[in-house]
Protein backbone atom coordinates (compact mmCIF):
# COMPACT_ATOMS: atom_id res chain seq x y z
CA UNK A 1 0.00 0.00 0.00
CA UNK A 2 1.20 3.63 -0.87
CA UNK A 3 2.24 6.10 1.70
CA UNK A 4 0.32 9.55 0.69
CA UNK A 5 2.03 12.69 2.46
CA UNK A 6 0.01 15.43 3.48
CA UNK A 7 1.56 18.40 3.28
CA UNK A 8 1.01 19.68 6.94
CA UNK A 9 2.67 23.40 6.82
CA UNK A 10 -0.82 25.22 7.31
CA UNK A 11 -4.14 24.95 5.96
CA UNK A 12 -6.79 21.88 5.80
CA UNK A 13 -4.56 19.06 6.36
CA UNK A 14 -6.53 17.12 8.93
CA UNK A 15 -9.33 16.89 6.27
CA UNK A 16 -6.84 15.19 3.52
CA UNK A 17 -5.78 13.10 5.97
CA UNK A 18 -9.47 11.70 7.46
CA UNK A 19 -10.80 11.23 3.50
CA UNK A 20 -7.27 9.33 2.48
CA UNK A 21 -8.04 6.98 5.73
CA UNK A 22 -11.48 6.57 4.82
CA UNK A 23 -10.20 5.67 1.36
CA UNK A 24 -8.01 3.06 2.86
CA UNK A 25 -4.65 4.88 2.37
CA UNK A 26 -1.70 5.03 4.91
CA UNK A 27 -1.03 8.61 5.31
CA UNK A 28 2.04 10.99 6.75
CA UNK A 29 2.08 14.82 7.42
CA UNK A 30 4.59 16.09 5.82
CA UNK A 31 6.08 18.94 7.91
CA UNK A 32 9.79 19.33 7.34
CA UNK A 33 12.33 18.46 4.81
CA UNK A 34 13.48 14.85 6.55
CA UNK A 35 10.14 13.74 5.96
CA UNK A 36 10.05 13.65 2.15
CA UNK A 37 11.79 11.02 1.06
CA UNK A 38 9.42 8.83 3.26
CA UNK A 39 6.16 9.22 0.78
CA UNK A 40 5.18 7.54 -2.61
CA UNK A 41 2.65 10.52 -3.16
CA UNK A 42 1.62 13.88 -1.70
CA UNK A 43 -1.19 15.90 -1.37
CA UNK A 44 -1.25 19.38 -0.72
CA UNK A 45 -3.86 20.92 0.51
CA UNK A 46 -5.94 24.29 0.55
CA UNK A 47 -5.06 27.10 2.98
CA UNK A 48 -3.31 29.92 1.80
CA UNK A 49 -1.10 29.78 -1.00
CA UNK A 50 1.50 32.89 -0.12
CA UNK A 51 1.91 30.82 3.81
CA UNK A 52 2.23 27.53 2.29
CA UNK A 53 5.07 28.89 -0.17
CA UNK A 54 6.92 30.67 1.98
CA UNK A 55 7.29 28.26 4.29
CA UNK A 56 8.62 25.76 1.62
CA UNK A 57 11.02 28.14 1.23
CA UNK A 58 11.52 28.53 4.91
CA UNK A 59 12.31 24.33 5.93
CA UNK A 60 14.50 24.36 2.56
CA UNK A 61 11.58 22.03 1.05
CA UNK A 62 10.93 23.59 -2.17
CA UNK A 63 13.68 21.86 -4.05
CA UNK A 64 13.98 18.50 -2.88
CA UNK A 65 10.15 18.27 -3.40
CA UNK A 66 10.26 19.55 -7.29
CA UNK A 67 13.04 16.72 -7.70
CA UNK A 68 10.05 14.24 -6.44
CA UNK A 69 7.77 15.27 -8.25
CA UNK A 70 9.69 15.93 -11.21
CA UNK A 71 10.98 12.16 -11.39
CA UNK A 72 6.97 11.43 -11.18
CA UNK A 73 5.73 11.49 -7.92
CA UNK A 74 1.86 11.54 -7.69
CA UNK A 75 0.90 14.77 -6.70
CA UNK A 76 -2.72 16.26 -6.36
CA UNK A 77 -3.08 19.96 -5.12
CA UNK A 78 -7.01 21.40 -4.26
CA UNK A 79 -7.25 24.82 -4.17
CA UNK A 80 -4.26 26.65 -2.81
CA UNK A 81 -2.01 23.37 -3.49
CA UNK A 82 -3.74 23.66 -7.31
CA UNK A 83 -1.90 27.29 -6.81
CA UNK A 84 1.87 25.86 -5.71
CA UNK A 85 1.64 23.49 -8.27
CA UNK A 86 1.41 25.58 -11.24
CA UNK A 87 4.18 27.16 -13.58
CA UNK A 88 2.29 30.72 -13.72
CA UNK A 89 0.20 32.78 -11.14
CA UNK A 90 -1.25 35.75 -12.66
CA UNK A 91 0.35 38.88 -11.07
CA UNK A 92 2.63 37.47 -8.32
CA UNK A 93 5.77 36.25 -7.79
CA UNK A 94 4.82 34.26 -5.21
CA UNK A 95 7.51 30.53 -4.22
CA UNK A 96 5.84 27.56 -5.95
CA UNK A 97 6.35 23.81 -7.44
CA UNK A 98 5.86 24.96 -10.50
CA UNK A 99 5.26 21.28 -12.37
CA UNK A 100 2.10 21.79 -13.60
CA UNK A 101 2.38 23.38 -17.26
CA UNK A 102 -0.53 25.96 -16.56
CA UNK A 103 -1.55 29.58 -15.86
CA UNK A 104 -3.90 30.21 -12.45
CA UNK A 105 -5.87 32.76 -11.86
CA UNK A 106 -6.34 33.49 -7.88
CA UNK A 107 -9.58 34.40 -6.38
CA UNK A 108 -11.08 34.25 -10.12
CA UNK A 109 -14.30 34.32 -8.62
CA UNK A 110 -14.22 36.73 -6.23
CA UNK A 111 -14.09 36.95 -2.28
CA UNK A 112 -15.76 35.06 0.25
CA UNK A 113 -18.64 36.19 -0.05
CA UNK A 114 -18.34 35.45 -3.63
CA UNK A 115 -17.48 31.13 -2.59
CA UNK A 116 -20.07 28.98 -3.90
CA UNK A 117 -20.88 25.44 -3.81
CA UNK A 118 -22.05 23.54 -7.07
CA UNK A 119 -22.74 20.00 -8.64
CA UNK A 120 -19.98 19.53 -11.17
CA UNK A 121 -19.41 16.96 -14.02
CA UNK A 122 -16.44 15.47 -13.82
CA UNK A 123 -16.76 12.06 -15.98
CA UNK A 124 -12.72 11.18 -15.03
CA UNK A 125 -13.83 9.51 -11.69
CA UNK A 126 -17.93 8.41 -12.78
CA UNK A 127 -20.89 9.41 -14.04
CA UNK A 128 -22.36 10.83 -10.69
CA UNK A 129 -22.00 15.03 -10.86
CA UNK A 130 -19.60 15.99 -7.83
CA UNK A 131 -20.51 18.21 -5.37
CA UNK A 132 -17.94 20.64 -5.29
CA UNK A 133 -16.85 23.24 -2.87
CA UNK A 134 -15.64 26.42 -3.92
CA UNK A 135 -13.76 28.85 -1.55
CA UNK A 136 -12.11 31.87 -2.66
CA UNK A 137 -11.25 29.62 -5.29
CA UNK A 138 -8.93 29.62 -8.35
CA UNK A 139 -9.49 28.76 -12.02
CA UNK A 140 -6.66 27.48 -14.67
CA UNK A 141 -6.28 30.24 -17.68
CA UNK A 142 -4.15 28.20 -20.11
CA UNK A 143 -3.01 25.08 -20.25
CA UNK A 144 -0.25 23.28 -21.77
CA UNK A 145 -0.38 20.14 -24.51
CA UNK A 146 -0.23 17.65 -22.16
CA UNK A 147 -2.68 18.89 -20.03
CA UNK A 148 -6.25 17.25 -19.65
CA UNK A 149 -8.88 19.30 -18.43
CA UNK A 150 -11.27 17.52 -16.21
CA UNK A 151 -13.92 19.84 -15.49
CA UNK A 152 -14.99 23.17 -15.84
CA UNK A 153 -17.02 25.68 -14.81
CA UNK A 154 -18.35 28.07 -17.36
CA UNK A 155 -15.60 27.30 -19.89
CA UNK A 156 -12.96 27.41 -17.11
CA UNK A 157 -11.02 24.82 -16.14
CA UNK A 158 -11.54 23.95 -12.44
CA UNK A 159 -9.92 20.44 -12.48
CA UNK A 160 -7.12 19.06 -14.47
CA UNK A 161 -4.36 16.34 -14.75
CA UNK A 162 -0.87 16.18 -16.59
CA UNK A 163 0.99 12.85 -15.90
CA UNK A 164 1.76 12.70 -12.32
CA UNK A 165 -0.14 15.71 -11.57
CA UNK A 166 -3.69 16.22 -10.28
CA UNK A 167 -4.89 19.36 -9.43
CA UNK A 168 -8.54 21.00 -8.21
CA UNK A 169 -9.86 24.56 -7.77
CA UNK A 170 -12.08 23.04 -5.35
CA UNK A 171 -12.17 20.81 -2.02
CA UNK A 172 -13.07 17.37 -1.81
CA UNK A 173 -12.17 17.36 1.48
CA UNK A 174 -14.59 19.25 2.67
CA UNK A 175 -17.77 17.00 1.61
CA UNK A 176 -17.93 12.91 2.07
CA UNK A 177 -17.57 11.93 -1.56
CA UNK A 178 -14.01 10.07 -1.78
CA UNK A 179 -13.78 9.27 -5.38
CA UNK A 180 -10.95 12.21 -6.02
CA UNK A 181 -9.05 10.72 -3.22
CA UNK A 182 -9.21 6.83 -4.38
CA UNK A 183 -8.87 8.08 -7.84
CA UNK A 184 -5.34 9.97 -7.17
CA UNK A 185 -4.63 6.95 -4.79
CA UNK A 186 -5.37 4.80 -7.87
CA UNK A 187 -2.23 7.14 -9.61
CA UNK A 188 -0.06 5.91 -7.27
CA UNK A 189 -0.24 2.65 -8.64
CA UNK A 190 0.79 1.87 -12.80
CA UNK A 191 -0.33 5.85 -13.70
CA UNK A 192 2.27 6.71 -11.84
CA UNK A 193 4.97 4.72 -13.11
CA UNK A 194 3.94 5.60 -16.53
CA UNK A 195 4.03 9.08 -15.78
CA UNK A 196 7.98 8.34 -14.69
CA UNK A 197 8.74 7.02 -17.90
CA UNK A 198 7.27 9.78 -20.18
CA UNK A 199 9.27 12.29 -17.97
CA UNK A 200 12.77 10.15 -18.38
CA UNK A 201 11.89 9.78 -22.12
CA UNK A 202 11.76 13.89 -22.61
CA UNK A 203 14.74 13.93 -20.68
CA UNK B 1 -25.27 28.02 -3.33
CA UNK B 2 -23.57 31.02 -1.35
CA UNK B 3 -23.29 31.73 2.09
CA UNK B 4 -23.91 28.42 3.46
CA UNK B 5 -22.05 26.99 6.63
CA UNK B 6 -20.14 24.48 4.94
CA UNK B 7 -18.48 27.81 2.57
CA UNK B 8 -18.55 29.81 6.40
CA UNK B 9 -17.11 27.24 8.50
CA UNK B 10 -14.47 25.83 5.01
CA UNK B 11 -12.61 29.53 5.01
CA UNK B 12 -11.93 29.28 8.50
CA UNK B 13 -10.60 25.30 7.98
CA UNK B 14 -8.01 26.83 5.21
CA UNK B 15 -7.11 29.31 7.79
CA UNK B 16 -5.83 26.69 10.48
CA UNK B 17 -2.28 26.53 11.71
CA UNK B 18 -2.09 29.86 10.32
CA UNK B 19 -1.38 33.12 11.87
CA UNK B 20 -4.00 36.30 11.35
CA UNK B 21 -2.07 39.52 12.04
CA UNK B 22 -3.98 42.89 13.33
CA UNK B 23 -3.07 45.94 10.43
CA UNK B 24 -3.83 49.29 10.70
CA UNK B 25 -2.36 50.62 7.16
CA UNK B 26 -2.09 48.86 3.75
CA UNK B 27 1.96 48.98 4.20
CA UNK B 28 1.50 46.85 7.65
CA UNK B 29 -0.87 44.38 5.84
CA UNK B 30 1.79 44.02 3.08
CA UNK B 31 4.13 43.69 6.05
CA UNK B 32 1.70 41.01 7.50
CA UNK B 33 1.51 39.37 4.09
CA UNK B 34 5.02 39.23 2.96
CA UNK B 35 5.69 37.37 6.61
CA UNK B 36 3.65 34.41 6.22
CA UNK B 37 0.05 35.97 7.71
CA UNK B 38 -2.90 33.42 6.38
CA UNK B 39 -5.05 36.63 6.84
CA UNK B 40 -5.00 40.25 8.74
CA UNK B 41 -6.98 41.76 10.28
CA UNK B 42 -8.45 45.34 9.43
CA UNK B 43 -8.72 47.97 12.44
CA UNK B 44 -8.43 51.68 12.60
CA UNK B 45 -6.57 51.41 16.06
CA UNK B 46 -5.09 47.48 17.99
CA UNK B 47 -6.58 46.94 20.74
CA UNK B 48 -2.90 48.22 22.86
CA UNK B 49 -3.94 52.02 21.87
CA UNK B 50 -8.19 51.65 22.08
CA UNK B 51 -7.15 50.62 25.78
CA UNK B 52 -4.66 53.21 26.26
CA UNK B 53 -6.61 56.17 24.17
CA UNK B 54 -10.47 55.14 26.13
CA UNK B 55 -13.52 56.19 24.62
CA UNK B 56 -15.51 54.16 22.42
CA UNK B 57 -14.53 51.92 19.88
CA UNK B 58 -16.21 51.60 16.72
CA UNK B 59 -15.95 49.91 13.37
CA UNK B 60 -12.94 51.11 11.14
CA UNK B 61 -13.86 53.72 8.64
CA UNK B 62 -14.61 51.64 5.21
CA UNK B 63 -11.81 54.13 3.36
CA UNK B 64 -9.11 52.07 5.51
CA UNK B 65 -10.63 48.55 5.34
CA UNK B 66 -10.90 49.25 1.45
CA UNK B 67 -7.19 49.96 1.43
CA UNK B 68 -5.88 47.30 3.08
CA UNK B 69 -8.32 44.95 1.10
CA UNK B 70 -6.63 46.22 -2.14
CA UNK B 71 -3.21 45.80 -0.52
CA UNK B 72 -3.21 42.09 -0.38
CA UNK B 73 -4.35 38.88 -1.78
CA UNK B 74 -5.01 37.51 1.13
CA UNK B 75 -8.58 36.95 3.32
CA UNK B 76 -9.20 40.73 4.84
CA UNK B 77 -11.05 40.64 7.77
CA UNK B 78 -12.61 43.81 10.17
CA UNK B 79 -14.19 44.10 13.32
CA UNK B 80 -17.60 45.48 14.06
CA UNK B 81 -19.06 46.10 17.60
CA UNK B 82 -21.15 42.89 19.34
CA UNK B 83 -24.97 43.15 18.49
CA UNK B 84 -23.96 46.21 16.03
CA UNK B 85 -25.36 44.45 12.99
CA UNK B 86 -25.44 47.57 10.63
CA UNK B 87 -21.98 47.63 11.47
CA UNK B 88 -21.57 44.09 10.03
CA UNK B 89 -23.84 44.93 7.10
CA UNK B 90 -21.41 47.57 5.91
CA UNK B 91 -18.45 45.44 6.49
CA UNK B 92 -20.27 42.79 4.37
CA UNK B 93 -21.16 45.55 1.44
CA UNK B 94 -17.61 46.26 1.50
CA UNK B 95 -16.96 42.64 0.98
CA UNK B 96 -14.67 41.24 4.18
CA UNK B 97 -13.77 37.97 3.78
CA UNK B 98 -14.61 37.79 7.56
CA UNK B 99 -15.96 39.83 10.20
CA UNK B 100 -14.98 39.28 13.84
CA UNK B 101 -17.81 40.65 16.44
CA UNK B 102 -15.19 41.68 18.65
CA UNK B 103 -15.17 42.48 22.45
CA UNK B 104 -12.30 44.71 21.30
CA UNK B 105 -14.56 47.19 20.16
CA UNK B 106 -17.28 49.07 22.62
CA UNK B 107 -20.69 46.85 22.83
CA UNK B 108 -23.62 48.32 20.68
CA UNK B 109 -26.33 45.90 22.56
CA UNK B 110 -26.49 44.94 25.89
CA UNK B 111 -28.07 41.92 25.66
CA UNK B 112 -27.80 40.82 22.46
CA UNK B 113 -24.90 40.04 19.76
CA UNK B 114 -25.93 39.94 15.91
CA UNK B 115 -27.37 36.99 14.24
CA UNK B 116 -25.08 35.69 12.17
CA UNK B 117 -26.99 33.19 10.48
CA UNK B 118 -28.73 35.84 8.46
CA UNK B 119 -25.34 36.90 6.55
CA UNK B 120 -23.69 35.59 3.62
CA UNK B 121 -20.00 36.54 4.96
CA UNK B 122 -19.03 34.39 8.52
CA UNK B 123 -18.27 35.59 11.48
CA UNK B 124 -15.53 34.33 13.64
CA UNK B 125 -16.37 35.39 18.17
CA UNK B 126 -14.77 35.12 21.31
CA UNK B 127 -15.07 32.86 23.91
CA UNK B 128 -13.80 32.47 27.60
CA UNK B 129 -15.63 29.22 28.03
CA UNK B 130 -17.70 26.25 26.13
CA UNK B 131 -20.65 27.86 27.14
CA UNK B 132 -19.88 31.12 25.41
CA UNK B 133 -18.42 29.05 22.25
CA UNK B 134 -21.67 27.12 21.93
CA UNK B 135 -23.99 30.35 22.20
CA UNK B 136 -22.23 32.03 19.43
CA UNK B 137 -22.21 29.32 17.12
CA UNK B 138 -25.84 28.69 17.54
CA UNK B 139 -26.15 32.27 16.63
CA UNK B 140 -24.21 31.42 13.47
CA UNK B 141 -20.52 31.86 14.36
CA UNK B 142 -18.02 29.77 11.66
CA UNK B 143 -15.34 30.13 13.83
CA UNK B 144 -14.42 30.73 17.06
CA UNK B 145 -11.20 32.31 19.41
CA UNK B 146 -10.30 32.32 22.44
CA UNK B 147 -11.02 36.16 24.18
CA UNK B 148 -7.97 36.06 26.27
CA UNK B 149 -7.55 39.76 27.29
CA UNK B 150 -6.93 42.07 24.46
CA UNK B 151 -3.73 44.58 24.09
CA UNK B 152 -2.01 43.04 27.15
CA UNK B 153 0.79 41.45 25.91
CA UNK B 154 0.15 39.06 28.56
CA UNK B 155 -0.79 36.13 27.58
CA UNK B 156 -2.40 34.58 30.96
CA UNK B 157 -6.03 35.11 29.85
CA UNK B 158 -6.02 33.30 26.25
CA UNK B 159 -4.41 30.74 28.27
CA UNK B 160 -7.22 30.26 30.64
CA UNK B 161 -9.97 30.70 28.25
CA UNK B 162 -8.47 28.15 26.57
CA UNK B 163 -7.77 25.08 28.93
CA UNK B 164 -11.33 25.75 30.23
CA UNK B 165 -13.02 25.44 26.97
CA UNK B 166 -10.77 22.18 26.45
CA UNK B 167 -11.59 21.11 30.14
CA UNK B 168 -15.35 21.59 29.33
CA UNK B 169 -15.44 19.43 26.13
CA UNK B 170 -13.16 16.84 27.80
CA UNK B 171 -16.27 16.68 30.73
CA UNK B 172 -19.09 16.88 28.02
CA UNK B 173 -17.12 14.13 25.81
CA UNK B 174 -17.05 11.74 29.55
CA UNK B 175 -20.40 12.08 30.69
CA UNK B 176 -23.02 9.70 30.46
CA UNK B 177 -25.77 10.69 28.12
CA UNK B 178 -28.52 11.58 31.10
CA UNK B 179 -26.22 13.99 32.31
CA UNK B 180 -25.61 16.19 29.25
CA UNK B 181 -28.73 17.90 29.37
CA UNK B 182 -27.64 19.29 32.87
CA UNK B 183 -24.52 19.82 32.02
CA UNK B 184 -24.95 21.62 29.08
CA UNK B 185 -27.81 24.04 30.90
CA UNK B 186 -24.98 24.47 33.92
CA UNK B 187 -22.51 25.68 31.15
CA UNK B 188 -25.09 27.94 29.29
CA UNK B 189 -25.13 25.81 26.20
CA UNK B 190 -27.98 25.24 23.79
CA UNK B 191 -28.00 20.95 23.77
CA UNK B 192 -28.07 20.63 20.31
CA UNK B 193 -24.53 22.40 20.06
CA UNK B 194 -23.16 20.30 23.44
CA UNK B 195 -24.27 17.06 21.55
CA UNK B 196 -22.79 18.19 18.68
CA UNK B 197 -19.11 18.24 20.33
CA UNK B 198 -19.43 14.88 22.02
CA UNK B 199 -20.05 13.52 18.38
CA UNK B 200 -16.74 15.49 17.45
CA UNK B 201 -14.93 14.96 20.12
CA UNK B 202 -13.89 18.83 19.75
CA UNK B 203 -15.74 22.14 18.32
CA UNK B 204 -17.43 21.58 15.51
CA UNK B 205 -15.75 24.73 13.95
CA UNK B 206 -12.19 25.85 13.77
CA UNK B 207 -10.75 27.40 16.99
CA UNK B 208 -7.65 29.67 16.85
CA UNK B 209 -6.12 31.13 19.61
CA UNK B 210 -6.24 35.35 20.66
CA UNK B 211 -5.74 38.23 23.60
CA UNK B 212 -2.06 38.78 24.55
CA UNK B 213 -0.02 36.64 22.51
CA UNK B 214 3.28 38.18 22.07
CA UNK B 215 6.22 36.32 20.92
CA UNK B 216 6.54 33.04 18.67
CA UNK B 217 6.45 30.79 22.79
CA UNK B 218 3.10 32.01 23.23
CA UNK B 219 1.98 31.11 19.95
CA UNK B 220 3.53 27.73 19.98
CA UNK B 221 2.27 27.25 23.30
CA UNK B 222 -1.43 28.47 22.41
CA UNK B 223 -1.34 25.43 19.33
CA UNK B 224 0.44 22.36 22.29
CA UNK B 225 -3.26 23.52 23.79
CA UNK B 226 -5.22 22.39 21.21
CA UNK B 227 -5.79 25.81 19.50
CA UNK B 228 -5.95 25.96 15.31
CA UNK B 229 -3.68 28.79 15.06
CA UNK B 230 -3.59 32.29 16.28
CA UNK B 231 -4.58 35.75 16.08
CA UNK B 232 -1.64 38.01 17.01
CA UNK B 233 -3.55 41.91 17.57
CA UNK B 234 -0.77 44.57 19.48
CA UNK B 235 1.97 41.61 19.81
CA UNK B 236 2.89 42.52 16.37
CA UNK B 237 3.31 46.79 14.78
CA UNK B 238 3.41 47.39 18.89
CA UNK B 239 7.32 45.47 19.17
CA UNK B 240 10.37 47.29 18.14
CA UNK B 241 10.93 44.24 14.65
CA UNK B 242 7.31 43.71 13.08
CA UNK B 243 8.61 41.95 10.01
CA UNK B 244 11.23 39.85 11.96
CA UNK B 245 8.75 39.13 14.68
CA UNK B 246 6.15 38.84 12.68
CA UNK B 247 7.75 35.57 10.39
CA UNK B 248 9.40 34.18 13.56
CA UNK B 249 5.86 33.78 14.89
CA UNK B 250 4.20 32.26 11.18
CA UNK B 251 6.76 29.58 11.95
CA UNK B 252 6.35 28.86 15.49
CA UNK B 253 2.72 28.22 14.80
CA UNK B 254 4.04 25.74 11.91
CA UNK B 255 7.18 24.08 13.85
CA UNK B 256 5.48 24.52 17.69
CA UNK B 257 6.53 20.92 18.05
CA UNK B 258 10.16 21.77 17.00
CA UNK B 259 11.91 23.05 20.10
CA UNK B 260 15.33 23.55 18.77
CA UNK B 261 13.78 25.69 15.50
CA UNK B 262 11.59 27.63 18.53
CA UNK B 263 14.59 28.23 19.99
CA UNK B 264 16.28 29.48 16.49
CA UNK B 265 12.95 32.01 15.55
CA UNK B 266 12.88 33.69 18.89
CA UNK B 267 16.38 35.03 18.84
CA UNK B 268 17.44 38.86 18.42
CA UNK B 269 13.59 39.49 17.95
CA UNK B 270 13.94 43.30 19.39
CA UNK B 271 12.15 43.98 22.67
CA UNK B 272 8.20 42.86 23.00
CA UNK B 273 5.27 44.81 23.29
CA UNK B 274 5.38 46.35 26.68
CA UNK B 275 2.85 44.36 28.45
CA UNK B 276 0.59 44.58 31.83
CA UNK B 277 -0.41 42.69 34.42
CA UNK B 278 -4.12 41.94 34.42
CA UNK B 279 -4.51 42.47 38.25
CA UNK B 280 -3.90 45.57 37.01
CA UNK B 281 -7.02 46.68 35.08
CA UNK B 282 -9.76 46.75 36.65
CA UNK B 283 -12.77 44.13 36.35
CA UNK B 284 -14.82 47.19 34.44
CA UNK B 285 -12.09 47.80 32.33
CA UNK B 286 -11.72 44.16 30.97
CA UNK B 287 -12.76 43.44 27.11
CA UNK B 288 -13.27 39.70 28.13
CA UNK B 289 -16.18 40.83 30.11
CA UNK B 290 -17.83 41.84 27.23
CA UNK B 291 -20.10 39.75 25.24
CA UNK B 292 -23.59 38.13 26.81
Amino acid sequence: MPTVGVLALQGAFREHMEALRRAGARTAEIRQRGHIADIDALIIPGGESTTIGKLLVEGDMLDPLKIRLRTGMPVYGSCAGLILLCRTIENSDQPRLGVLNAKVRRNAFGRQVDSFEAKLAVPEIGSAPFHAVFIRAPVITEIGPDVRVLAEIGGQAVAVRENNVLATSFHPELTRDLRLHRYFIGMCGAGAKQGLDRDRTKV
Amino acid sequence: MKGTVRLKTGLAEMLKGGVIMDVTTPEQAKIAEDAGACAVMALERVPADIRAQGGVARMADPTVVKRIMDAVSIPVMAKARIGHFVEARILEALGVDYIDESEVLTPADDKHHIDKRAFTVPFVCGCRNLGEALRRMAEGAAMIRTKGEPGTGNVVEAVRHCRQVMDEIRILCALPEDEVANYAKSCGAPLEAAIAVRRKGRLPVVNFAAGGIATPADAAMMMHLGCDGVFVGSGIFKSGNPEKRAKSIVQAVTNYRDYAMLAEVSRDLGEAMTGMEISAITPAERMQERGW
